[in-house]
This record gives C-alpha cells, structure tokens and sequence, in this order.
C-alpha cells in the first residue's frame, strides 16, 4: 500500500513537462481542500491546552523564583513606601488566592502587560522582546539555511556512497557535530577565524555584536523589520547589509553545524530507505539514469522526513541560540534571558519562557502543515 | 527481542543456578552473541566503546590517575602554557587544568548518569501506567508532556534552575524535571505496542495482575529503544548540562567542572587558548563516545537494518 502510494505519486510528478503546471494545480485544490482546513483547525485548537499549561508553569515558575511583585518593579523603584507595594500588589490582585492571581496573570498577558524587565533598562517585557527578537530571527535564519544547505547535500552523498570513505567521512563529520559543544566550537571560530587572522594581519571575522560601530555611525539604519540584513537591502543600505552578513558568518556557523550534523544523518538514512523501495527498482528498470533516479525520484521522498526533523530542530537552535549570543556578545533574546537570570529579572525570564514556547509551537505547526502538503498519506489519513 | 533483559539477569543470577537457565534462555544468549558480533564489525561502534572506557576509567580512578586534586592551586604559576609538569597548562589560579579536566569526568559522568536514570525510572512508570491504562489518565499525562516539550530541553532547564537557585543539585534536579516527558512518550508508545501482542492476552489469561504484567512482561520487552534512547541521552545530559554551566547555573566558582572550566578560560581565550580548549576537548570526546556507541547500537538493534 505504501510503496503503491509512493510509485503513484513520483510518475505523477516525473513524467512529462506538463508536471509543473499540473502539479501547481493539484497542491492548490489541496491546499483548499476541507481536509487539510480541518487538520489545520484541530492543529490550532490542540495549541490551546498547550499553551494554558505553558502559561500554568511560567506562573508557577514566577511564584517560585521569588516574590510576583518583583515582576512589575523597575530597578529605580528600590526604595518604594510600604503603600506604593501595596498598590502594585492590589493592581495585580497578587493577595487574592493563587486561582484568582492566575486568571489575572493571563489576562495581563493578553493585553500585553508581561512586566518589566529590569535587565532591559526597565522597559515593559514585550517592548524588549520586539527589541532583541529579530536579531535572534536572523540568527536562527541564517544557520537553518546552512544547515540545509550543506546538510542535505552531505547526506546525499553519504548515502550514494554508502559504505564507501566519503560515507564514514561524513558519518564522523556528523556525530562530531552532534556531539560537539556549541558554546565551545564558538570560542574555537573566533580565535580562528577573529584572532590567529588577525594578528596575522588578515582579513579576519568579526568576533561578536551584530553590526560596526563605525559602520552604523557612517550608515544609520531605518529599522523597519529589525531583521538588519532585510532592512539594509529594502532601505538600500549595502554597506549595513554587508556588515551584519559578515557578523552573522561565524555565530551563524557555530549555531548551524549541530543542525547540519542532523540533517545529513536523517537526510542519509530516509534515502536509503527511500532507495529500498520498489519504484527506484522500476525507475532503474525503465532506463532511467541513476542522476534522475537519484534527484527525481528519490530526493523528492526522502526530503519528506527531513523537512520534520527542520521543525524539531528550530527548538534547538534557539536554546543553542542562547549560548551561541552569549559568546559572540549578540544582542538577541537568548542573551538577554542569561543577563535576566543572573539578575534574577523574573519577567524578562518568564517572558522569554513564553516567547520561546510560542515560537516552538508555531514552527512545529508550520512543519506539521508542510509534512501534510507534501505528503498526501498524512492529510488522507 | 529480550536477550538484554537477560543479560541484566544473568549477571544477578549466576549464583542462584538453576539447572535450566542456560537452556530456557539458549535462543535469547544466541541473540545477544550476534548483536555482539554485529557491534564489533564496526570500527566506530568499537572506537566509541573505547571512548566511554577511558572516560569511566578515568572517572573511577581519578584520585590515582590525577597528578593534583580538583581544586589545588599553583597561585605563583597561573596561565602556564601545557608542560611535562603542567600536561594541559594551568589557568587562571594556576590550577592544573591535567588534573581538574579528569576530576571533572567524574562531576559529569555523576550528573549525567542521575538524570538519564532518574528520568528513565520516573519516565518508565508514568509512561507505562499511562500506555496500559489508557483513557483518562493517558489523555492528561500526554498533555503535561506536551507542556514540558513545549521548551527547547536547555531552555526549561534554564528556568527551572533559575527557580531552583543557581547550583550542581538544583541543575541536576532540573535536567530531571527536562528529561523524562521524553521516556514517558517513549515507553508510553512501546507498552500500547506491546500490550496488543499475545504474550499480554497469555499473561492475563493466567491472572497476572496489570502492575506484574507492566513490569515484568511488557517493560523488559520494550528495553531496547530504552536503552538506545539513554545512551544518546547522556551524550545530550553532558552537553546541556555543560552549557548551563558554562553561562552560570551549576557548579560555583572554582569547581572542576567542564562546562564552569570552559566559562573561565573564555576570558582569556586569546592569550591562554589551553584553558578552554582541553575541558572542551573533554565533553566533546565523552559525548561523542556515547553518540558513536547509542547510533550503532540502534542499527544494529533494528530489525530493518540488522539484515
């Protein structure tokens, strides 16, 4: 049943050059279709439960770090009168029994009121939040690209090879990258890839932040998504646009290669599943050559389980986020999060927790609903 | 299927003979003689057991092997770059950086080893009770999972040692509270597998109760992705646990530990490189021991690929 469904779907797609058309066609009525309306309903209901338990332990969490009314306290506050306590207490109902504190804990959340996080020079939680995010975006970005870039490729040849060199070449490459400590193989590039060419007097990388000083006196930027590589090539500031790709190689790269590490080795194993099956036996049999077996009909199905394992691994790259901006000094939201816990900052802490959750869940969505579109058993099923 | 579950047994069981023992389990020990020649056809399978040896070696017998103790320091001699007397160079208090990366093997090797077996016991139960009961109770226990997977591993980790109050117990404890919704749904997904297959019908038929069924029948027939999952986990337990360290939870100043060692040469990585590199050296290694053994083991316990 299985290897039918497969061979069904990869004559449909490899035959003539009609495919494109044809196919755009089809993945628009599917896209249309109440089936995967559905599935995408009940994916963002079932979010709901999730997300009050998230919600659950983040309270849980702020009550047990210490006292709640930190949270809405900004650091020039210290000196605050025992009535000026007892007014933010009463705002945030923080006497009232921990159901009552709950339900108004969540309704703060939804208008927007996360505290304040004195980390951030005591700005409110979601203003630092929008401030820090995007730069945190853009890393993760950039190093899913080069995990996907070279990981899939690698994973490829692994396979094709198998059992060849280049096959336990790259099956040591990617356990070392599994194995390997992000915050470690960060320090590892920037003496590198910053110190040894510097003090060599070479073209050397920048060893954290994400944009020269200099540059940004030379060049303000108009911030509009934050995201300063976007920004700089809507706005038409190249020399911004260069210098925040080149402070993005290394922490982008450090970030990437655990990642990479597990897209070759998935991308590995589900194409010699994939090579297995029967309609790789009939595409050879027609003739066909073993590049387009290999591209067509194979790739195709085995991207299925990798474009999973992408979802899975954003959660991962933003916890390695977190040490990855600590080394290169980024001023992302995983940076921000380690100051607030050394300050003992609660709402920053719990907001990041939030933001964090959110992100995770959405992208797991995203990939769910991608797994769907290219895969017709799921949705079907 | 369940030659691992006996050569658990076996090594208890050696002394209470029973005259039958070998010859009831004959098919299991033939089982456990191939995965074993399987495991040794591959030279990285082999060079990861070597890996996890030295490292637990090294751990046990730190106090002989060590030429100074973890926290001994050389306060006229810091920074020395590595050198017959100083192996791996001294750091910034002018402790052997040698000695405190193999005492550390042990701090990490402790740590890693709690959480992996205390999720896998909290896991094991809650996963299983929930799989065999089914209803109710799996319904609830599958969304509390969902909750805790909701977070990147490190990152709720993070909070939770944060709650907790920053040291080695408190990030142990909250490694735990990360790790076992991960077995949970793990074992949960192998006892409804399990629980349909005859042998369950055959228990139950005789009138074993639904505790005596879970935990000797099903259980140890789902051992074996239990055990590939824990020895990948604790390559993951070393590196989460290093990296929260290295950005301050865990161990207090001046500890031998791997992660807090690479915290402090982080300073002066460019003028004394050796500080951060060997304690690096070391999670790299012990992790990649355990990613090189847990990988083999699942390719070779796989049916799919045993062929």
């Amino acid at each position: 049943m299985r290897a039918k469904a497969h061979s069904s779907s990869s004559f449909f797609c490899s035959d003539c050059s009609a495919t494109l058309l044809a196919q755009s066609v089809f993945l628009l009525r599917l896209v249309s279709s109440v089936k995967l309306r559905h599935y995408v309903i009940r994916r963002l209901l079932l979010m709901i439960p999730v997300l009050i338990g998230v919600s659950m332990m983040t309270f849980t969490l702020s009550h047990v770090i210490g006292d709640p009314v930190a949270a809405y306290i900004s650091s020039q506050d210290v000196k605050l009168s025992e009535q000026q306590i007892q007014r933010i207490v009463e705002a945030h109902h923080l006497d009232d029994p921990l159901y009552v504190q709950y339900f108004y804990y969540i309704s703060d959340l939804l208008r927007g009121d996360w505290g304040i996080s004195r980390t951030d020079s005591d700005r409110p939680v979601i203003e630092s939040i929008q401030r820090y995010f995007p730069a945190t975006a853009e890393l993760t970005m950039v190093s899913m690209v080069f995990a996907l870039a070279l990981g899939i490729p690698i994973g490829i040849i692994s396979a094709v090879r198998k059992d060849r060199p280049e096959d336990h070449a790259t099956r040591v490459f990617s356990l070392v990258g599994v194995s390997m400590p992000v915050f470690w193989l960060a320090l590892l590039l920037q003496y590198a890839f910053y110190y040894q060419l510097k003090i060599h007097n070479l073209p050397n990388l920048p060893s954290g932040g994400r944009v020269d000083q200099f540059v940004w006196i030379d060049n303000p930027l108009h911030v509009v998504t934050g995201l300063y590589t976007v920004d700089g090539l809507i706005t038409g500031n190249f020399a911004i646009f260069f210098d925040a790709l080149v402070h993005l190689i290394l922490p982008g790269f450090a970030l990437s290669y655990v990642f990479m590490a597990v897209f070759v080795r998935m991308m590995r194993s589900s194409m010699l599943e994939v090579m297995r099956q029967d309609y790789i036996t009939l595409a050879r049999s027609k003739g066909l050559s073993e590049r387009v077996v290999i591209y067509r009909h194979a790739l195709r199905n085995a991207m299925i389980p990798t474009v999973t394992v992408a979802g899975l691994a954003f959660g991962g790259l933003l916890a390695g986020a977190v040490l990855t901006e600590t080394v290169f000094s980024f001023p992302g939201i995983g940076r921000w999060s380690v100051s607030a816990i050394v300050r003992d900052d609660i709402a920053s802490i719990m907001g990041f927790m939030l933001i964090i959750a959110v992100v995770y869940m959405l992208a797991n969505l995203i990939v769910d609903l991608l797994y769907a579109w290219i895969d017709p058993r799921i949705r079907l099923g | 299927m369940t030659c691992m579950q006996d050569l658990s047994k076996s090594k208890g069981a050696t002394t209470l003979e029973r005259p039958s023992w070998w010859e009831e389990r004959a098919p299991q020990i033939r089982e456990l003689k191939f995965t074993l020649y399987l495991l040794r056809q591959s030279p990285l399978v082999v060079v990861g057991f070597a890996l996890i040896g030295l490292f637990i070696g090294v751990a046990i017998f730190a106090p002989w092997i060590a030429p100074y103790g973890p926290e001994q320091r050389f306060w006229q001699l810091p920074q020395q770059p590595p050198s017959w007397q100083f192996l791996f160079g001294t750091d910034t208090t002018g402790g052997d950086i040698f000695s405190r990366v193999i005492w550390g093997a042990r701090l990490d090797l402790v740590i890693a080893l709690t959480v992996v077996a205390s999720a896998i016991v909290i896991g094991s139960v809650l996963g299983a009770v929930s799989g065999f009961l089914g209803r109710a109770y799996d319904e609830i226990l599958m969304r509390i999972t969902d909750v805790f997977l909701a977070f990147p591993a490190l990152i709720l980790a993070m909070a939770v040692a944060a709650a907790l109050g920053r040291n080695l117990t408190n990030l142990t404890i909250a490694l735990i509270v990360v790790w076992w919704p991960t077995y949970a749904r793990l074992i949960r997904g192998q006892v409804l597998a399990e629980k349909e297959r005859l042998y369950v019908d055959a228990a139950r038929a005789v009138g074993a109760s639904p505790r005596r069924i879970i935990f000797r029948h099903v259980l140890p027939n789902s051992i074996f992705p239990i055990i590939v999952q824990a020895t990948l986990d604790l390559g993951g337990v070393i590196l989460t646990a290093a990296g929260l360290s290295f950005i301050g939870f865990g161990a207090g100043a001046g500890v031998a530990e791997w992660g807090l060692m690479i915290a402090d040469g982080r300073s002066y990585l460019f003028q004394s490189p050796w500080i951060a590199t060997f304690p690096g050296l070391a999670i790299l290694f012990s992790s990649l021991g355990l990613n090189l053994v847990g990988d083999g083991l699942r390719d070779v316990l796989d049916p799919r690929l045993r062929r």
